[in-house]
Formats: structure tokens, C-alpha cells, sequence
């Protein structure tokens, strides 16, 4: 059953191209069906192959190789396009469909009556399919094609609509600081290919061990940089949070379950390679996820925006699985991708529900009590916000405890930067759901358009501060003309909510830590990372003493969250410091480095590439161009000069043989 | 008496060869060059190359010729042509030392070498056969891919002549429409004032 | 065959063919009317038709006068479609010589 592993991406690409071709003719909602049901033919495809794989097909090691054509032959370096499927990436490809399938599903009802209803399902398609290729490639090359496909559909959809400045320019943002992470990627394929002559991840998990320490480190410490870039981590994260500029569902599949999750698979996919390199290398990687979760946590508890709040907290996430990659932990890495694709993309559709309910409102100071009027939303978005806050027994809690676990064996200090974030993740996802459904209504207030800028509501709400009482007749008068009135969303969208709010709930299941036997994901698993796993030797007493602590510090989170937010009413005066709605004036700093300092170095570099590189090339263009007068001349269009010409070499031949003759 | 037949036919072929070259008058010109055709064909005759020296008279002498001679009449050029100038300088002077050094060099081979080879091995089988019979036994078995080849090559030509002469047709159609809008009196003078032409 | 009682050195003809044909190329350079040097063509491809002609009669081979009858074949398409160029060229510039078709030029 595994032939069938090319089914899965060329159902997408074939709803990609359909679309692209009959798209329009075909209209809202028929497009978004047929989407819809090319991504659902994947997700089944891909289960018979899951199963084909688990029974006898895959042999032993559960690996499976399908080579469709040769890509590049190129003398002895040939690049086949095929598909390695193994228990990493069918995993991955499970979730990939299923959570994309749903959002399909979602898409549906949420894009309805948008002008762009059948393009947003073309970029849709063709991001499925350009993810399962980075997921199924057997070799760097072909990863790497999906890797740029799924960032170019990235920055269609961030900029989906475009006619806005903002739009436009985040999904511009987005594009350059991925490609500096792509140049890693890019510089580590050819450091591979130098090192062991082929780019297969066979012939890589084969060689990996011949590496030498420092050949490993290079092309390790490239590949961080790819991932850093496309997982958002620091300094790299600045794309992700303006990101949240394109439509919701985009926001849920691309953004938070699929293609951020693809850096932390690269590692993941090269563990061997990483293992082979000097140890500092897993500890930057782990540093840098750790420093990554708790910054991002920080800046979490501070915003307004519903879909802000949770784009920092997915770069917090993200953090947790550079942190669980960094500790050795390879299949906690992975488990938490499962999990935190679940109660992510139920978090963001649960938003994108409130968002469409609200009439396009994104600023949470404007929602509140909620939870009546939208009840399925708001009961599948507290199951995402349990799971989240790693509440047991929600799927969150398994897997945050055994990245914490890893962390522990690591080191003491990683650990606690793991713990504080959970604190902070449990805190800032109770301010968001107690601001959005608890609460007493302050939406009726809403004066300003919906989906104002921040800024604005800002300073609206902090002059509204000290006579809440005299202003409210004004406000009511205003609100009489832009009423607004939350509904529950149609059932295309509230399906997949529950479905993944279900998996939210049971997605633990797959690798419960309390008993092996149960470790059903970490035995599947063991062939594709035991180069790089490390092993626990921790007693259960310790495990299941951080287990606790890691419990206490959720439900200290969500506790101090209700203290402070549940009572909230609009006149209260904002309690997050400034700086943190800022994001540590992060951004700040970075136009200030590129307009000052970093802008002439740019500047010298784009001197150098002028004139030293396309002087090196117009050169020898330059100098062809003269050749090129020059015998121009001989080229008077006069046949007879032509003619003279032939005749003089046929004099020469001639004289040739005669001479020959001659001599002979 | 095969050395006189060689030294007429000779003399003819070189003169006519001659003729060719230096007449002013293309009419002239191709009336020399039948000439040259007539004496290369007795030295077909005399190198027992019977059938070829029919041909040579029946389509060069016949058909060729007298299609440059249509050619000649059609198109009015038999006026003489202005052998004096010389545009492209320099080019006659290499041009006559590119054929003193041209013929030298084919006659120093003729005469520094001789005729080698072996006789065909085959020969025996169509040896008491006459000349028709062995070119057209060679024909149809050794050679045919090739002459299948050539019929193709003549039904390419016949198209190729449709074409280029359709071609003229429609656009001599096509220009005499706007002539007569623009009031002039007839097609003939629409033949000069091609945009195209203008280059001249 | 009386004459092939006393027959003559094929260096002879080979001789005459080389003067054919060398008189044909300088024709061919040095005159500007298309349809002569036409012509001079044609005394080329004669020129060349008598080596082959002697040749086969010298070496006992009928192959020789074969390959005389493919360039008889491929003259006669040649001069087809060359007078057609020719023709169609000069009724569009009367009087045009091959030095006034330079439009190739560099």
C-alpha cells in the first residue's frame, strides 16, 4: 500500500491546478469544496499508506522510498525526485492533511462572499502540496523546493489582501527575513553534498557517522540558521507576529500547525548530522529555543490583539520544541508539534469564529462575555486554552512535560526558563479567554470601525479611563449606528473546531510517558532518531515530581489570570506595561540597525556586488562585445567576399593534401 | 584518334567555360555554357559513359538552360552587363589569384599522383552488361535509399517553386488594392515602392 | 570499342576538369549578375562531374557514374528553386546585382 505515497501530494496539485484553471468559473463555495476534498483524499491516502507502512510493507526499519523521475542528472551528482516515507515523515504527513483538511473545511465557511474566494484556495492547494514535498522529499534538494514553496505561499497569503499597505508590506517582511534563513539551508546542502557526494537523507543517515566533528558542525549550525528563519525563532521571529496580517485560517495552517513546525522537522530529519557535531551546537539550540519561549511569553501577556496574542505564543511554542531538539529530544520535539498543531489551529479557528462572529474585530478590550452567545466556539476554545496551559489531562500537558523532562537532563537553568513559560503560557491564554468569554459584554461599546489599529483603541481606552460614567451616554449613541452583533459561526466552521478540540483533548494518548508500553509515538519513532536521542536516566520520583511542578506552575498561570482579568470591566486602566505591548521595542531596534549601521554595510555590499561582481561578468561581456566588432567586419554581406573566402580555404585544403602527397 | 576527340571536346569545354565568365550578355553567357554542357558530354560518350552523356544533353543542355533562358527573357536582363567597375575592392585581383592558386594546386595533384584503387569487387557480375544496365541494377538495389531520397528532394523543389511563386501572386493582389486608392494608374509601378525596398 | 584500344592517361581529364572548375570559381567571384553566376555553378558541379565520370571508367566502377546521376538530380532541384529566388528578387529590384542584397551585413 505504500505505492500509494505519491498519491498524497499530486492530490493537492491537482486541485491546485484545477482551481488555478476553473477557479473562478467555479465560484464560492464549489471551489472551496473541491479544495476541501482534494486535501481529504490526501489525509486518506496517507492513512493507507500509514497502515501499509505499520504492516509488513515498510520491512524492519519502516522506511520506504519511491523515485518518480531523475531531477538534475548531472554528471556524477544526480538529484531524483522521490519520496522517503519513514515514521517521521508519514507522522508529519498524518497531521499536515488532517489539520489542513479541516481548515479546507473551515475556509469554507470563514472566506464566504470574499472577492478572493477561489485564489485563497489556489495558494491553499498549493501550500499542502508544497508542504508534503518538504515533508516526503527524500533529499535535501527536494525539501528545500517545498521549503521555498511553502514560504512563496506564505507571502501570498500574508499579503492575501494586498490593496492594504500593512498587508502587503508584513508579507514582504516575512519574505526577506526567511530568505536569510534559506541561505543557510541553501549553504548546508552544498557543504553536504561536498562531504559525502549526495544530498539523500539515506546516504546521509549512512555517512553522518564518518562525518568530521567540524564538517558536522558547519553543516549543523547551517541548518539552525534555515530553521531559526522559518520556525521564527530569535532573532528571526519578527515575520511571524505581523504575519497574523492574512486571513485566519492562513494564519491557523501556515502559521501555527504546518510550515513554522518545518525547521524544527529539518533538524528533526538531520539529527544524525547533529549528533556528529560538537556538542555547543545542541546547546545553542537549545538556548535559543529556551531564550525564544520566554520572550515570547513575555510579550504574549501584553497584547490586544486576539491574533497577536496568539502569534507570540506560537513563536513561545516553537521555542519549547527548539528547546526539546536542543535537549536530544527528538520525538518530544515531534509530539509537541502533534499536540500544539491540535490545540493551536483550535485556538486560531476558535479566534477566526470570534473574529467572524464580531463582524472583523480583532482587539480583545472590545469582546467579552462571550461565551452565551457563541457557545461552541467558546466551549472548544477553553479545551484549546486547557490544552495549552498544560492542564492534565489535556494533550498539551503530556507533551510540554516531557520537553520540561529533557530540559531537566540538560540543564537545571533550561528547565526553569521552560517552567516560567509555562506559567506565563498558562497566564496570558487565561487573560485572552477571560477577556474574550468571560466578562461582562464591552463589544456594545465599539465606536471605531471594526479591526481598528491598536494604537487608536489604545488611547480611546485609556482617555476613556477616569469618567467612564459621563462618557457612556456618548459611547451608546455612537454604538446605536455600528451595532454589532456576535453570532455563532456555520457548522463548516464549527466542525473542525470540535474535531480538533477532541484531538486537543486525546492527543496525549499517542505517547503517554507513565508507562513504556504506552510510548506508542517514541517507539515508532526510535529507527529515525536513535543517532541523536538522548536517553532519560532520570528516576520516576524526579519525573513525576516536575510533572507536578509543572501543573502547580499552569494552574498558578490561569489562577493569577483570573484574579486579575476575570472582573474586568472596559474602565479599567490597562494593567501590561508598555514595553512588553512593544515586544521589548525589538522591532525598534532592528529598523534602527538597518537604517543606521547595518545600511551602510549594505550599501558596501551592494557596491561590491556592482562593480566587483557585475563588473567581473559586464567584463567579459564588454569584451566579447569588442571580439564581436571586430569580426563584425568580416561580415560585409556581400556574397562574393563570402565566396572568396571559401575559395581561399579550399586553396588550403588543397595545398594540405598536395604537400602531404609530397611528403609521402 | 581518342586524343583528337579529347583535344576538340576540350578546347570546347574550356572555351564555353570562358564564354561563361568574360560575356557581357547573359543570353551570351548561357549560350557558352551549352557549349561547355555539349563537350562534357562527348567526354562522357568517350569515357563510355553513354547513358550520362544523354542525360547530360537531354536535362542540362535541355532543361536547365533553357530555363536560365526563360529566366533571362521574363525578367528583361538581357542587357549587358558593366564589367569594368569593380565595387568590392580588391576582390578581382584575389579572386584571379585565388584561381591561379586554386587550379595550380588541383593540377599539382593530377600531376604529382596517379590513380590508385582497386577495381570493384563486384564487377564481374554485370560486367558483360551494358552501361544502362549496370546504373540501373546500382540504382534499385545499392543505392535505392538514396534514390528514394532524391524523389523527395524533387517533390520539395516543385513545392518550394509553387511557393515562391504563389507568394508574388498575392502580393501583387494585395498591392494593387491600396494603388488604386491612392490613384495611381497601375500595378507596375508598385513594384518600387515597397517599403521594404527602399533600402536599395 | 576501337578508341579503348589506345586510351589515354586519365590524368588528362582530371586536368581539364581542374582548369573546369577553377575557371568556374574565379567566374563566380568576379561576376555580379545572379543569374552568371548561376551559370558558373553549374560549371563547378560539371567540373566535378568528369572527375567522377573518369574515375569510374579508371577504376572499373559504375558507382561513379551513379553519383554523376544524384548530382544531376540535385542540380536540377537546386537551379528550381534558385531561379525562383532569383526570379522573385529581380522583380522586385530590376537590375539588382549580389552586391546590392548586403542586408545581412554585420
Amino acid at each position: 500500500m505504500v505505492e500509494l505515497t505519491w498519491v498524497i501530494p499530486a492530490l493537492p496539485l491537482l486541485g491546485f491546478l484545477l482551481l488555478l484553471a476553473f477557479g473562478r468559473r467555479l465560484g464560492d463555495p464549489l471551489a472551496g469544496w473541491l479544495a476541501t476534498a482534494t486535501v481529504g483524499g490526501s489525509f486518506a491516502a496517507t492513512v493507507v499508506v500509514f497502515l501499509g507502512l505499520r504492516g509488513a510493507d515498510g520491512g524492519d526499519a519502516h522506511r520506504y522510498t519511491q523515485t518518480l523521475f531523475t531531477w538534475l542528472p548531472a554528471g556524477g551528482f544526480s538529484v531524483d525526485v522521490g519520496f522517503l516515507v519513514d515514521p517521521l515523515s508519514i507522522t508529519m504527513c498524518l497531521f499536515v492533511t488532517g489539520t489542513a483538511a479541516l481548515i479546507h473545511l473551515y475556509s469554507i465557511g470563514y472566506m464566504h462572499g470574499d472577492e478572493g474566494f477561489s485564489r485563497f484556495f489556489v495558494y491553499m492547494n498549493l501550500f499542502v502540496f508544497s508542504m508534503l514535498v518538504l515533508v516526503l522529499g527524500d533529499n535535501l534538494l527536494l525539501t528545500f523546493l517545498g521549503w521555498e514553496g511553502v514560504g512563496a505561499c506564505s507571502y501570498f497569503l500574508i499579503a492575501f489582501w494586498h490593496t492594504k499597505e500593512a498587508n502587503a508590506s508584513a508579507g514582504k517582511k516575512a519574505f526577506v527575513t526567511n530568505r536569510i534563513g534559506d541561505w543557510g539551508y541553501l549553504v548546508a546542502i552544498l557543504l553536504t553534498f561536498f562531504a559525502l557526494g549526495s544530498i539523500t537523507y539515506t546516504d546521509i543517515f549512512a555517512g553522518a557517522g564518518g562525518l568530521a566533528t567540524t564538517t558536522a558542525t558547519a553543516i549543523a549550525v547551517l541548518l539552525v540558521i534555515g530553521a531559526i528563519g522559518k520556525s521564527a525563532q530569535l532573532p528571526l521571529y519578527v515575520w511571524l507576529p505581523d504575519a497574523m496580517a492574512g486571513p485566519t485560517p492562513v494564519s491557523a495552517l501556515i502559521h501555527a500547525a504546518t510550515m513554522v513546525t518545518a525547521g524544527v522537522y529539518l533538524l528533526t530529519r538531520m539529527n544524525p548530522v547533529i549528533a556528529q557535531a560538537s556538542p555547543w551546537v545542541s546547546t545553542t539550540i537549545a538556548v535559543v529555543g529556551a531564550a525564544t519561549a520566554l520572550f515570547a511569553a513575555t510579550v504574549a501577556v501584553a497584547q490586544h490583539d486576539i491574533k497577536r496574542v496568539l502569534a507570540y505564543s506560537t513563536v513561545s511554542q516553537l521555542g519549547y520544541m527548539f528547546l526539546a531538539v536542543g535537549s536530544g529530544a527528538y520525538v518530544a520535539a515531534i509530539f509537541h508539534m502533534v499536540t500544539h498543531a491540535f490545540f493551536k489551529a483550535l485556538l486560531f479557528l476558535g479566534s477566526g469564529s470570534v473574529i467572524h462572529g464580531m463582524g472583523g474585530e480583532q482587539d480583545m478590550r472590545r469582546m467579552g462575555g462571550l461565551r452565551a452567545l457563541m457557545p461552541v466556539t467558546a466551549a472548544t476554545f477553553i479545551v484549546g486554552w486547557l490544552a495549552i496551559a498544560g492542564v492534565p489531562p489535556f494533550s498539551g500537558f503530556w507533551s510540554k512535560d516531557e520537553v520540561l523532562l529533557f530540559a531537566w537532563e540538560k540543564h537545571p537553568l533550561l528547565w526553569a526558563v521552560g517552567l516560567v513559560t509555562a506559567l506565563l503560557t498558562a497566564f496570558y491564554m487565561g487573560r485572552l479567554v477571560f477577556l474574550t468569554f468571560f466578562g461582562e459584554p464591552r463589544w456594545r461599546r465599539a465606536g471605531t470601525h471594526p479591526g481598528g489599529e491598536a494604537e487608536q483603541s489604545a488611547a480611546e481606552v485609556a482617555d476613556d479611563g477616569g469618567g467612564a460614567t459621563s462618557t457612556a451616554t456618548a459611547v451608546t449613541a455612537v454604538a446605536a449606528e455600528q451595532e454589532v452583533h456576535p453570532h455563532e459561526s456555520p457548522w463548516t466552521m464549527t466542525v473542525p473546531l470540535v474535531v480538533l478540540a477532541g484531538l486537543s483533548l486525546l492527543g496525549g494518548v499517542i505517547n503517554l510517558s507513565f508507562l513504556s508500553r504506552l510510548q506508542v509515538l517514541e517507539h515508532w519513532l526510535e529507527p529515525v532518531v536513535e543517532a541523536g536521542e538522548h536517553h532519560l536516566d532520570s528516576s520516576s520520583g524526579v519525573k513525576l515530581g516536575l510533572a507536578v511542578v509543572a501543573t502547580v506552575a499552569s494552574l498558578v498561570g490561569i489562577g493569577l489570570a483570573s484574579v486579575l482579568y476575570l472582573r474586568r470591566s472596559a474602565a479599567d486602566r490597562p494593567a501590561e506595561p508598555d514595553i512588553l505591548l512593544e515586544g521589548w521595542h525589538y522591532d525598534q531596534a532592528v529598523s534602527a540597525f538597518a537604517g543606521g549601521p547595518g545600511r551602510r554595510f549594505f550599501d558596501a555590499t551592494t557596491w561590491f556586488d556592482r562593480h566587483i561582481v557585475d563588473g567581473a561578468v559586464n567584463g567579459v561581456a564588454a569584451l566579447i562585445r569588442g571580439l564581436g566588432g571586430v569580426a563584425r567586419g568580416l561580415q560585409s554581406g556581400y556574397v562574393r567576399s563570402y565566396a572568396l573566402g571559401v575559395a581561399a580555404g579550399a586553396v588550403v585544403l588543397v595545398a594540405v593534401f598536395v604537400l602531404r602527397g609530397v611528403a609521402l | 584518334m581518342e586524343y583528337a576527340v579529347f583535344a576538340v571536346a576540350a578546347i570546347i569545354v574550356l572555351a564555353g567555360a570562358f564564354g561563361v565568365v568574360v560575356s557581357r550578355n547573359p543570353v551570351h553567357a548561357a549560350l557558352s555554357l551549352v557549349a561547355t554542357l555539349f563537350g562534357v558530354a562527348v567526354l562522357f560518350v568517350a569515357q563510355e559513359a553513354h547513358f550520362l552523356a544523354a542525360v547530360q544533353v537531354i536535362v542540362y543542355a535541355g532543361a536547365i538552360v533553357v530555363l536560365f533562358l526563360f529566366v533571362i527573357m521574363l525578367l528583361g536582363v538581357d542587357r549587358a552587363d558593366d564589367l569594368d567597375t569593380e565595387p568590392l575592392i580588391g576582390q578581382r585581383p584575389a579572386a584571379v589569384l585565388a584561381g591561379l592558386a586554386l587550379g595550380g594546386a588541383l593540377v599539382a595533384v593530377v600531376v604529382t599522383s596517379t590513380v590508385t584503387g582497386a577495381p570493384r569487387s563486384g564487377a564481374e557480375d554485370s560486367a558483360g552488361a551494358d552501361n544502362v544496365t549496370q546504373i540501373g541494377r546500382l540504382l534499385f538495389t545499392e543505392h535505392l535509399f538514396a534514390f528514394e531520397a532524391t524523389s523527395v528532394l524533387l517533390v520539395i523543389a516543385v513545392v518550394g517553386a509553387v511557393v515562391l511563386a504563389r507568394r508574388r501572386r498575392i502580393e501583387e493582389i494585395d498591392r494593387e488594392e491600396p494603388v488604386t486608392d491612392l490613384g495611381r494608374d497601375d500595378g507596375s509601378a508598385g513594384d518600387a515602392d515597397e517599403p521594404v525596398e527602399e533600402h536599395a | 570499342m576501337i578508341l579503348a584500344a589506345t586510351p589515354i592517361s586519365a590524368s588528362w581529364y582530371l586536368g581539364l576538369s581542374a582548369l573546369l572548375f577553377t575557371v568556374g570559381a574565379v567566374g563566380l567571384l568576379v561576376r555580379r549578375n545572379p543569374l552568371v553566376m548561376f551559370m558558373c555553378v553549374e560549371l563547378m558541379l560539371n567540373a566535378v562531374n568528369l572527375t567522377f565520370v573518369t574515375f569510374a571508367r579508371e577504376l572499373d566502377d559504375v558507382g561513379g557514374q551513379v553519383v554523376v546521376f544524384f548530382v544531376l538530380v540535385v542540380a536540377a532541384a537546386e537551379v528550381v528553386i534558385g531561379l525562383g529566388i532569383i526570379v522573385g528578387i529581380l522583380r522586385r529590384r530590376p537590375g539588382a546585382t549580389a552586391d546590392d542584397l548586403s542586408l545581412l551585413k554585420g
